[in-house]
């Protein structure tokens, strides 16, 4: 048997970049993947005959240029370019729809002028904020304690930066920061639909509306995304997510990562608090000197490596991580293309939102804290088919949907909740686009509850676990752990659930990455 | 008195409403608990000189401090040790959740053996020291100065186990001194001749409204003499102390208070959390924080059994020297105590604190227990020296004395650990 420096567990697509990094440093790599397909929620699946979709993440937005360069992404097929960033359109039911074009609305079309201008405004003050968060979102947390020189300076940079901005700036970003996105759109915009589309953005993915204090920060995560060097800008790969997967493994596999599929990891192994190898559920033990777990944090210590190698308080840290999900995955397969009011041709290949006001988040919103899903949910919409035709038999249509908010713990539970949650975002649907509903060959509707199941992800939690400004950073997946390392020596994190958070970005896998080849170089 | 059942915490509860964990911990909502002796204590307190003792109303001195001290040393003194916090930890994995919680190797120690141990969080700071009873191989009990119940319960995430405060439901009483073991026998406590140090056994005791019951007796104590400890069901707390007085009366049992116990202890060298060490849930000031190598506790720590709560942080402390305290004996010249006195090194650089001392009638010595930063007291221990304020008439007499580190314990007696215990 072939022996390994690293056994990575989780072949997500954060596993795999992590693989592809150490492996291109000379480390000899093992990935294992419990599933049948490498990829984790960024895959993309046959759910209907002939109908293909990415099956969970459907966006791609935040995939760091790092990890573009370190794997040589574009070299293994994967190439983004101006023409290819998808517009944002605000769906409305009264009137015409608001459209954000570019990277994230360098043209706002759809407003009256002075609305324009109030964007123009606003987007440059959101891009400057996010920028001087960037490096914060990106870079391993500082480690206060320990910083290297390389850390400190980079961390005086970013101070530098802030004083770039100028006094009166710089008091304003951190009279923002920790603010509601509801407020903040208040003070500068008057379109409800503009804020609405913006409200929805910042809550993607998490367990907040519009009106909780800190979601502000939900929207600079986004924008501190970036495609093709353009901030917020979004893009839907063609052949979905899993062609991302695809170039990240074939760059993995090139530099001679080797990966194992249905390999489902039990355990472990840890010998004098340091990581020895791991057991496979069917009992086979593999060693290695370093075990990366990019997988859920939670799953990480509390099922395989166990309470007992670990400590008690860092036990109660790793149970306290909040984790459920909120949003939904929606794949339909559609007999023709969908007419959604209103939306031009162009418009259907971009992001549909549907989130007519702050209002209409903050009312999806509310139901889920008492664990009952919103009966008018609010949801972003792609047509991935229309751009790329194999995804659906010739004529027909793939509908991919993230929708909120559909609480992971639903009170009446999942199995009575799914039909009535489905047939409220059908309602939804069918009153921006008529007749949708009598077009459904298929749906597939996917709960938290199912993603846990099927992907893996407990909670079904977008960022493996809730990234609000108490889990960020510093606080990323626990206090006191956030640089990837762990109290088992040799056992590093390398998943969503670390520091900076979910999404495709690759940012997690490929910081952990540098931080094992950093420790022993 | 606050009601002795109540539902109880199991471990399954670690993942339980908040609300149960409150309820599971009611000692907050009486001030000044009476323990199941109250009535006999009451009794006897001449000088009604109460303390808090973790939310009990406790005797510093019932009649007389000097002459309780002499009753421990030379006939045989009733101490009231039901205050004392106390888990019942039970299950097939009970020894492996203490093993993973606690310093010393449990799987050593024996079904019907105590040993004396400490705990520590994840940073490897002493929460507590305490003593562990094996009362078979599935049941323990943990007893110590501070309460744990999140603690233990945090803990047994992920073990079989039941952990359940018992403070309440068991009393418990010292009885220490030469005659004590004459005391228990003629009680009729038979076999209790064959406890060696640190074991424990059941007995049998008619005398509570369920008629006959058990008593564990162990002969352990916190007074460097002969001595055993006993924990009944609290409902059977007055018979039991009225079997003892009355076997007593010819071997002069008495009752005490604390401050008698607490010179014996000294004597003995043993340390009192919060008194000799702050614990880490109590630690206010980062540099309070004591690892138990900084206690004198370090020789508890297995490295070899496997994992336990603060490995990781003690063993990085080891291996980057990052120890800077040291708990120290120290016997001062002059025969004044040197009570929260400082310890200057050549008599100008302040370098501890001494946390508890006294003139030993036993070892006719001037002793204390004191904190040193190292390397004082480690590897620096010439040329010591005590400040003592010594009160004279509404005048602080300055007195700078030499002090030496000594040995703990400060004194040894025989009849500790005789086998036979002696009869006296
Ligand atoms: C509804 C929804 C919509 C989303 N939409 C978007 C989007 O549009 N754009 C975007 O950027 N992000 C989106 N996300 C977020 C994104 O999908 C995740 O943050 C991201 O996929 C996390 O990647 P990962 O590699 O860290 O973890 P995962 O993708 O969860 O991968 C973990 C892998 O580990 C494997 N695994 C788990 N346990 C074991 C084990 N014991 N042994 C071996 N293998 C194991 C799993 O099978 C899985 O393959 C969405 C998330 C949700 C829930």
């Amino acid at each position: 048997m072939t022996s390994f420096d690293a056994i990575i567990i989780g072949g997500g697509h954060n596993g795999l970049v992590a693989a592809a990094t150490l492996a291109k440093a000379g480390r000899k790599v093992l990935v294992l993947e419990a599933g049948s397909e490498v990829g984790g929620a960024a895959r993309t699946e046959e759910f209907a005959p002939g109908f293909r979709a990415s099956s969970i993440a459907h966006l791609l937005n935040r995939l760091h240029p790092d990890v573009v360069k370190t794997l040589e992404l574009e070299k293994h097929g994967l190439q983004f370019g101006r023409a290819d960033f998808m517009p944002s359109v605000a769906l409305s039911k009264d009137g015409p729809p608001l459209v954000l074009h570019g990277a994230y609305g360098e043209v706002l079309t759809g407003a009256s002028s002075s609305e324009q201008s109030a964007w123009k405004g606003l987007r440059a003050q959101l891009l400057r904020y996010a920028g001087i968060l960037k490096p914060f979102l990106y870079r391993r947390p500082p480690d206060l304690a320990g910083m290297s020189l390389l850390e400190t300076v980079s961390l005086g940079q970013t101070a530098l930066a802030l004083k770039k901005l100028g006094k009166e700036d710089m008091r304003d970003f951190l009279r923002v920061l920790l603010m509601n996105v509801a407020d903040l759109l208040d003070e500068q915009l008057t379109d409800i639909r503009l804020k609405g589309l913006l409200a929805f953005d910042a809550t993607l993915g998490s367990h907040l509306g519009p009106r909780s204090p800190t979601s502000l920060l939900g929207l600079y995560y986004r924008l501190a995304g970036e495609t093709d060097g353009a901030a917020g800008a979004q893009v839907l790969p063609q052949g979905g997510m899993g062609a991302v997967v695809t170039a990240i493994r074939a760059s993995a596999e090139k530099a001679g990562v080797e990966i194992r599929t249905l390999a489902p990891v039990a355990k472990i192994i840890v010998e004098k608090g340091r990581a020895a190898g791991v057991a496979l559920d069917n009992g086979e033990v593999m060693h290695a000197s370093t075990i990366v777990s990019a997988i859920n944090p939670a799953t990480t210590f509390l099922d395989l490596v166990g309470p007992r190698e670990i400590d008690t308080g860092f036990v109660r840290k790793v149970k306290n991580i909040r984790m459920k999900g909120d949003t939904a995955k929606l794949n339909l397969a559609l007999d023709r293309p969908p007419q959604f009011t209103g939306v031009d041709a162009a418009g259907h290949k971009g992001r549909l939102v549907i989130a007519p006001s702050p209002d209409h988040v903050e009312r999806a919103f509310n139901p889920s804290k008492y664990g009952e899903f919103s009966p008018e949910p609010v949801m972003e919409i792609t047509l991935p088919s229309l751009a790329d035709p194999s995804l659906a038999p010739s004529g027909a249509c793939v509908l991919s949907a993230v929708l909120q908010y559909a609480p992971y713990a639903l009170k009446e539970g999942w199995d009575a909740g799914k039909p009535k949650f489905l047939k409220a975002v059908m309602a939804q649907l069918e009153s921006y686009a008529p007749g949708i509903g009598k077009s459904v060959i298929h749906a597939e509707l996917l709960t938290p509850a199912d993603i846990e199941t099927r992907y893996r992800m407990p909670g079904g939690h977008w960022h493996h676990g809730e990234l609000q400004a108490d889990q960020m950073l510093v606080s990323r997946p626990v206090s006191g752990w956030s640089g990837y390392d762990t109290p088992i020596d040799g056992l590093f994190l390398a998943g969503a659930g670390s520091h900076p958070g979910g999404g495709v970005s690759g940012a997690p896998g490929l910081n952990a990455a540098r931080r094992i080849i950093a420790m022993k170089g | 008195m606050a009601q002795a059942t109540k539902k109880k915490p199991v471990a399954k509860a670690a993942g339980a409403p908040v609300s149960a964990r409150i309820a599971a911990q009611a000692h907050f909502h009486t001030l000044r608990l009476g323990t199941p002796f109250q009535p006999r204590i009451d009794a006897l307190a001449r000088t009604q000189d109460w303390y808090n003792w973790a939310g009990y109303r406790a005797p510093h001195s019932l009649w007389d401090e000097e002459l309780e001290y002499f009753a421990i040393r030379s006939q045989a003194a009733l101490f009231d040790i039901s205050p004392m916090t106390k888990y019942r930890i039970e299950g097939p994995e009970a020894e492996a959740l203490l093993n993973r919680v606690t310093l010393r190797d449990v799987t050593k120690l024996r079904p019907g053996r105590v040993h004396y141990t400490a705990w520590c969080d994840d940073e490897g700071f002493v929460l507590d020291d305490g003593t562990l009873f094996r009362l078979s191989p599935t049941r323990f009990r943990l007893c110590s100065q501070e309460r744990h119940l999140p603690w233990l319960l945090d803990s047994a995430v992920g073990f079989d186990v039941i952990v359940e405060e018992e403070t309440e439901a068991v009393a418990g009483l010292a009885l220490q001194g030469p005659t004590s073991f004459a005391v228990l026998r003629d009680a009729g406590f038979a076999g209790v001749e064959r406890l060696k140090i640190f074991d424990l056994a059941d007995f049998p005791h008619d005398g509570g409204p369920q008629g006959n019951t058990q008593v564990t007796i162990s002969r352990t104590g916190f007074t460097g003499d002969l001595g055993y400890e006993l924990f009944v069901s609290a409902d059977m707390a007055l018979s039991l102390w009225d079997r003892l007085m009355t076997s007593g009366d010819l071997r002069g049992i008495r009752a005490i208070g604390y401050t008698a116990l607490n010179r014996a202890r000294l004597e003995a060298g043993l340390i009192v959390a919060n008194a000799d060490f702050t614990t880490a849930e109590h630690a206010i000031r980062a540099d309070r924080l004591r690892m138990p190598d900084e206690i004198g506790l370090g020789f508890m720590i297995d490295l070899e059994k496997g994992h336990f709560n603060g490995r990781r942080a003690i063993l990085e402390a080891r291996a980057k020297r990052k120890l800077r305290y040291v708990l120290v004996g120290l016997e001062i010249e002059g025969n004044i105590p040197a009570e929260h006195a400082i310890v200057y090194h050549k008599k100008a650089h302040e370098v501890g604190l001494v946390s508890a001392a006294m003139w030993s009638p036993m070892a006719k010595r001037n002793i204390a227990i004191a904190s040193l930063a190292r390397p004082y007291g480690d590897t620096m221990v010439e040329d010591l020296w005590v400040e003592i304020y010594a009160m004279r008439e509404l005048q602080y007499q300055k007195l700078m004395k030499r002090a030496k580190v000594v040995a703990r314990p400060f004194i040894k007696l025989d009849r500790r650990t005789a086998n036979p215990p002696a009869d006296f």
